[in-house]
């Protein structure tokens, strides 16, 4: 079995966010709980329900990853785009993996 | 243009409130996304990979700087400082914040905009020539009848659930700049031996997962006519499209499993019941809209030859623009001015809040206040005399908008692709970034001339590549993303599905085998004067097999 994450977007702003080890959504990857077994897939597919229920977030989906130099990975391009931001400067303050957009 | 009347102003007003309501109620957890997903879609918000998208229509892709200048204020206070222009003359913003969009919307509809229909099961925006009005070789101004299409359109309580997104387009003139013929309907203006105007109808074309070119069902359909005959197609269509597969539901598929023939007898035997119904358009209904629509007064200023040939003397780089990027006017001492948004290297359709506020303000100065969006993501200013060509160009260049490249191999159309879109298999944008970087030298793309690139990152075909002289359809394969190249499509009075050439190529491959096309049209072209798409047509797809795959494998 390949390792896990909890990813959904925020309700309010759309922005993608993972779940970490203290249950909160975050908008770094890299922070987030990685479920390496299937019992802790099945807590973060119950978490996943309950957040969407309670309205925190939506598009929740649990997607595989893997661990390469120290860094989670995602096996699909699509959700690696959506961990590390368009692959295109599509505007002045973009900074891509370093860090969330500052307008410029 | 069309301005609203107290009744439009109130009914945008009352929906922006509705949608508010329904968007605090959603905060609150008072709904629930199943509930709300429908009526967010209904006022043009999606939720993509990295946030929501704002879908602002733009009815048949005209502006006037007021509602430019708000567009470019939006960009910059709720969303990244820039908006997308897209394949079906609309903007898309990228970033804005659910919580935002009932005070966007309510500041759009300060300028008399707004969101409705650009999503859904429903009539979407109607689409126009982007040259209407000022078209050397247009019969009639289509978009008088795009905006009586459009208030029928809004909100029809029978047509608000079709089976599937239904896409209008209406042309005026003889050369189809509208791709009329892959359109759900395809209206093309023309006059009769007696001098009457009415349109031909097409009907079930379309793109996507089956592309199709629409068929004639209508020679010429009487002006008065137009929303009898429209919603007859409506009505067969509503019956008897499908609706227990999403893949076959539009009406390019009922067209196809029906035959064209038997579907127009349908549609006649409706339309005998609706003909002298209210449907009928009197004429001075037609007359009110039109005048709307009126031209700009345009001056005689002969003056304009004798400058230009003077400023082209002194400026190959405007000279090279004018060439490019000015279309004759009707009238003959205008010009018609392509803004293109395809910077090289840049993507394809985006225009900062910046770019925005100048092309307003140069559209004021020296266009009338007009500014329309072309369904080949570029910006038009359609009225502009020849005399301000040289200052307009000035202004352009300013703002990094003066690329000289309307209609050449760098003009590429591209939809957001995985960079952005959920539904996207594979990127776009950073392919036409890479094809227009590798084909971007001036003296390059003069020597290929006009050759259309179309590129979309799914079958939904956004970026309308079955249309592109070459086509390119983004797959994923095996987690990995390929490009698969069809030859031969186009968007015209002429239109056709390009062919897929063979197996697919890699993104570090894709260019080069591109660049291998291009070269073997320059290799075995009569002459200069034939174009990419007239030399496919003359020889055939082998060369291009040949050239790319080698001879014996291709035959293999």
């Amino acid at each position: 079995m390949s390792d896990k994450v909890l990813t959904a977007n925020r309700l309010s702003d759309g922005i993608s966010v993972w779940l970490d080890a203290s249950g909160q959504w975050v908008e770094d990857l890299q922070s987030a709980f990685v479920a390496r077994h299937a019992e802790a897939v099945s807590a973060l597919e119950a978490t996943g329900t309950a957040a969407f229920a309670d309205n925190k977030v939506v598009d929740v989906n649990v997607i595989e990853i893997e661990e390469k130099d120290g860094l989670l990975r995602p096996l699909r391009l699509r959700e690696r785009i959506r961990a590390e931001g368009p692959t295109i400067d599509y505007a002045p303050g973009y900074r891509g993996l370093l860090g969330p957009f500052e307008a410029a | 243009m069309y301005r609203y009347d107290e009744f439009d102003h109130a009914f945008v007003s009352e929906r922006v409130a509705q949608f508010r309501d329904q968007v605090g109620r959603r905060l609150s957890g008072e709904l629930a996304e199943d509930a709300f997903k429908p009526l967010r879609l209904m006022n043009g918000v999606y939720l993509q990979l990295h946030a929501y998208m704002l879908r602002v229509a733009i009815p048949y892709g005209t502006l006037n700087s007021r509602q430019l200048r708000m567009l470019a204020h939006i960009a910059r206070k709720y969303d990244r400082g820039y908006g997308h222009f897209t394949t079906r003359q609309n903007i898309q913003y990228n970033w804005p914040r659910l919580a935002d969009t009932p005070d966007i919307l309510a500041e759009l509809a300060t300028v008399e905009m707004h969101a409705l229909q650009t999503s859904g099961n429903c009539i979407r925006n109607v689409t126009a020539d982007h040259f209407a009005g000022a078209a050397a070789d247009e019969v009639a101004d289509p978009r008088p009848y795009a905006e009586i299409l459009r208030q029928w359109s809004s909100v029809h309580p029978e047509f608000s659930f079709l089976p599937r997104k239904f896409k209008i387009a209406v042309t005026g003139a003889e050369r189809d700049r509208a791709a009329i013929q892959v359109h759900d309907i395809g209206l093309h203006l023309k006059k009769n031996e007696d001098g009457r105007i009415g349109f031909a109808v097409y009907v079930g074309g379309g793109q996507g997962r089956t592309p199709m070119i629409a068929k004639k069902i209508r020679d010429f359909l009487p002006e008065e006519d137009l929303l009898s005959y429209t919603t007859a197609i409506m009505r067969v269509y509503n019956l008897h499209g499908r609706r227990d597969n999403k893949y076959k539901a539009r009406i390019k598929i009922l067209v196809h499993e029906t035959g064209a023939e038997e579907l127009a007898g349908q549609v006649e035997q409706e339309f005998l019941q609706l003909k002298d119904t209210e449907l009928k358009l009197p004429e001075a209904d037609i007359a009110a809209i039109t005048a709307y629509f009126a031209p700009p007064e345009l001056k005689s200023r002969p003056e304009g030859w004798e400058s230009l040939a003077r400023w082209k003397k002194a400026d190959a780089g405007f000279a090279r623009w004018v060439e490019q990027n000015v279309a004759p006017h009707k009238h003959p001492d205008c010009g018609m001015v392509t803004i293109s948004l395809k910077p090289i290297g840049g993507i394809p359709g985006d225009a900062s809040d910046k770019q925005m506020e100048a092309v307003a303000d140069l559209a004021e100065e020296f266009a009338f206040d007009e500014i329309r969006v072309s369904h080949e993501q570029n910006l038009i200013l359609p009225h502009v005399a020849l005399a301000d060509l040289e200052p307009l160009y000035r202004g352009l260049v300013a703002q990094g908008l003066a690329t000289a490249n309307a209609g050449l191999i760098t003009d590429i159309i591209a939809c957001p692709g995985l960079d952005y879109c959920a539904l996207a298999n594979a990127r776009s944008i950073p392919l036409a970034q890479e094809l227009s970087t590798r084909f971007g030298a001036a003296e390059r793309q003069a020597e290929i001339g006009e050759l259309k690139i179309k590129i979309s990152g799914c079958i939904n075909a956004c970026g309308h590549h079955h249309v592109g002289h070459i086509g390119l359809l983004g797959v994923e394969k095996k987690g990995a993303e390929l490009y698969q190249i069809t030859l031969g499509g186009s968007g015209d009075e002429n239109s056709s599905i390009g062919e897929i050439i063979g197996r697919g190529f890699e993104p570090e491959k894709v260019t080069d085998a591109v660049e291998t096309i291009v070269d073997t049209y320059l290799g075995l072209r009569r002459d200069k004067a034939e174009t990419f798409l007239e030399a496919y047509r003359r020889v055939g797809p082998q060369p291009f097999k040949d050239a790319l795959y080698g001879a014996t494998q291709a035959a293999a």
